[in-house]
């Protein structure tokens, strides 16, 4: 029914736009985590400049990483995605200019605003009130774009991809909007509209709903394109997508409460935040479970395609930190975890092997295509790219292990009067070897981002333009 | 909450729950296929088809183990909206309950050196006492006085002998039990910016500091008589009674530089020390005390 007859032209200039944005911060925002990691490891590297101290870089790093070279990777993809499945052109190209010119705009003033010390001090919503509403237009802008060029769709279904892009797009506005709710003092202060407990329920709502649809419903949308596409395969089964759509987007949103257990948010709701977050683990489960498996009868191309690697290995870091994350959402394990580097390893194990991983292979399947070339400038440095962010988010990811475990043991232990065995002091001496090798896991991580901006920029660059290889001739 | 708000929570909590099981459920009583299959459902997007493969059997009784797993807990510990919970479990009561267990556990342990006197607990036979000490120390004082005890600017080094309030153990405890505010009061108003560089440098001449030049130690002097005396002594050497410091020596609880003690003149100062009698048994708190003699008397 939706075999391609013409070729409708698309928008690829604005994907093209964010596709090298998305390697832009992505080298910026890790580079920033390298330093902080850094300065966790030889505390003088702040060279005692205020805007450079690791309370106002750090957010720097976190916004950079999760909005500019997250989102950028998301807008990209997304754009690319929904105009191939759904055969039409964007709904507005002036609307898509827009969310890419207003979107940078963010970025660049939470480059300036972060490392002064702006900040309405709520983790992943630092940002002061004058940039959440530019935020907003801008999403609301994309959820314009998006939604309209599926309401345009040639095909008489909505894909999969699109129903998770979609599912983000929708949410992400609404979580922004209630969560950035503040009163103004000045241009560059303002405080929360919500009271003490409730504006850390409502916080956390926002945070823990940020990792599920920006960070998970999002790059899922991405995974449903990019994989089968790859791998030439078929998506493995209809029917999980459906029940793990669902049920994933019913139940991440009562999830947030477990970021703070045993804390004053009442007992019921801490109750009901970690059992949203255990009936979790099968919908998670059930979309690496579809991307996996639609590789069966492909396993043999992993052989010879590093852009599959990183996909694949990218859901073997996403099935792992989601199991993960139910774990240490029950209250006796999070008794453990929580305020340790555990927790900072987790959001690592998804934020390096699971984001970046599949942003990394999705940007290298579309490249080529989008500046029409046979393929990428060289396949050799995609595998050592794929092994540098393969070891770097392993070395990161054992590394907080280590300490997180290490320090929530240390921080409980007591001497057999009651007191506390060890000073908070020694626990951190004893971190001390575990923030080098995160440190070095991040070097690696980094470099492969190198590499690919440098195999990026010679595939733009080369003479080798060839239009046969265009889309929806294969979509026979 | 309100009978409104606890139905609220309940049926959205359910409902959501129970969604996903019956979504769950009717997907996979409509399967086509029972096996692995070739079929697909008949899109194409793009070039890419879906296969419609069955639910995989353990990842369909994972989702179901999960659902069981909720629906008891949320019997079992307050979740539903006002619904307390089979167990009467509250985060509160757990609190109290291991708080009781620690002070049955641990009450013997410090209580066995309650009836010795903070002299009598320096003794070799009573390290294991004084060990107590130091790490209750450690754990609720090193804060603001350091691991060692030796302090920092506004917070009193411990280990010098030399006392603000006076070092005999019973005025230790009573600092400790009841706590102390350290008032300087501010004396630009009074003094004006050249009485203060004046007074300030009368000051440093106490502990035997050259006087700063372009200021006037006599009137200097003169203003420290009239104004300093009362709480400070004739001699500058302090007064417990009062925790006034002694001027005479080189021990500075806000620095001695000119420009430290001109802005402690000028503006004053308060400092406080927390009391702890809410905060710790009286037998902790007789263990500290002679942790913190046996700084200063080794």
């Amino acid at each position: 029914m939706s075999t391609a007859t013409e070729h409708p032209t698309y928008n690829y200039k604005v994907v093209r736009q964010f596709a090298i944005m998305t390697v832009v911060w992505g080298i910026v925002g890790m580079g920033v985590g390298v330093l902080i990691a850094a300065q966790l490891v030889w505390p003088a590297l702040n060279f005692d400049i205020p805007w450079l101290t690791y309370g106002r870089i750090r957010p720097l790093h976190t916004n950079a990483v999760i909005f500019a070279f997250g989102g950028c990777a998301l807008f990209s993809t997304s754009y690319y995605v929904v105009q191939r499945t759904c055969q039409t052109r964007l709904f507005s190209d002036g609307l898509a200019a827009f969310t890419f010119w207003g979107w940078q705009a963010v970025i660049l003033a939470a480059v300036v605003t972060l490392p002064m010390g702006l900040t309405s001090s709520k983790e992943y919503a630092e940002l002061e009130w004058p940039i959440d509403i530019l935020l907003a237009v801008v999403w609301v802008s994309y959820a314009i774009v998006f939604l309209g060029t599926v309401k345009n769709r040639k095909t008489s279904h909505i894909y999969v991809g699109n129903w998770f892009y979609m599912a983000f797009i929708i949410t992400v506005a609404v979580l922004h909007i209630v969560n950035s709710l503040v009163i103004p003092v000045t241009l560059t202060k303002s405080y929360s509209i919500y009271p003490g407990a409730v504006d850390a329920m409502v916080q956390w709502w926002y945070g823990h709903n940020a990792v599920g649809f920006f960070l998970t419903a999002g790059f899922l949308g991405m995974m449903y394109y990019f994989v089968p596409k790859q791998a030439e395969r078929p998506i493995y089964s209809y029917r999980l997508s459906i029940v793990h759509f669902w049920a994933l987007i019913a139940t991440y949103m009562w999830a947030g409460g477990h970021h703070l257990h045993y804390s004053a948010l009442p007992d019921w709701t801490q109750s009901v935040a970690m059992v949203m977050s255990l009936v979790l683990l099968a919908p998670s489960w059930g979309g690496m479970i579809n991307g996996m498996m639609t590789l069966s009868g492909a396993w043999h191309k992993l052989r010879t395609d590093p852009v599959l690697r990183f996909l694949v290995v990218s859901l073997s870091f996403y099935g792992m930190s989601t199991f993960e994350g139910p774990m240490m959402s029950i209250k006796t394990v999070n008794a453990l975890s929580h305020n340790t580097d555990w927790t900072v390893g987790h959001v690592h194990a998804g934020a390096l092997g699971w984001v970046a991983m599949i942003s990394i292979g999705a940007v290298y399947h579309m490249i080529p295509k989008l500046f029409g070339k046979v393929q990428m400038y060289s396949v050799g440095l995609i595998n050592t790219h794929f092994w540098l962010a393969t070891i770097g988010t392993v070395l990161y990811i054992c590394s907080m292990w280590v300490n997180g475990i290490l320090q929530g043991l240390m921080w409980r232990a007591v001497n057999q009067d009651g007191t506390l065995t060890y000073s908070f002091v020694e626990a951190l001496e004893a971190s001390h070897p575990g923030y080098l090798v995160r440190w070095i896991g991040g070097m690696f991580f980094l470099t492969g981002m190198l590499l690919m901006a440098f195999n990026v920029w010679q595939t733009v660059r080369s003479g080798s333009t060839v239009k046969a290889a265009e889309p929806a001739a294969q979509a026979a | 909450m309100s009978a409104f708000w606890s139905a609220w929570v309940t049926v959205i909590t359910l409902a959501v729950i129970l969604g996903c099981a019956w979504l769950l459920f009717a997907t996979r009583k409509g399967e086509k296929f029972k096996e692995t299959t070739e079929e697909t459902v008949g899109h194409v997007y793009d070039g890419i088809e879906e296969f419609d493969n069955p639910l995989p059997q353990w990842w369909f009784y994972m989702f179901v183990a999960t659902v069981i797993f909720g629906l008891g807990y949320l019997m079992l510990y307050p979740g539903l909206g006002n619904f307390k919970g089979l167990l009467g479990w509250t985060s509160a009561n757990q609190w109290e309950q291991e708080m009781q267990h620690a002070e049955e556990v641990y009450r013997p342990v410090f209580a066995q050196y309650a009836t010795l006197s903070v002299e009598d607990l320096q003794k070799p036979e009573n390290a294991a006492g004084l060990k107590m000490g130091q790490r209750m120390f450690a754990n609720n004082c090193s804060v603001c006085h350091g691991a060692a005890g030796t302090g920092a600017i506004g917070f009193p080094n411990l280990t010098d002998n030399d006392w603000l309030y006076g070092g005999e153990p019973a005025t230790i405890k009573q600092t400790l039990v009841n706590g102390r505010n350290g008032g300087m009061p501010a004396w630009s108003a009074v003094l004006g910016e050249d009485g203060v560089r004046d007074v300030s440098s009368y000051v440093m001449t106490l502990s035997g500091q050259e006087a700063i030049p372009g200021t006037d130690i006599s009137n200097g002097e003169k203003q420290f008589q009239a104004l300093c005396t009362a709480c400070h002594g004739q001699d500058a050497k302090g007064m417990h009674a009062l925790g006034a410091p002694n001027l005479t020596d080189d021990i500075w609880l806000y620095g001695g530089s000119f420009k430290q003690i001109a802005h402690t003149i000028r503006a004053g100062r308060a400092g406080v020390m927390p009391a702890q009698k809410d905060l710790l048994s009286e037998d902790k708190i007789h263990l500290i005390t002679a942790y913190v003699y046996s700084l200063s008397n080794k």
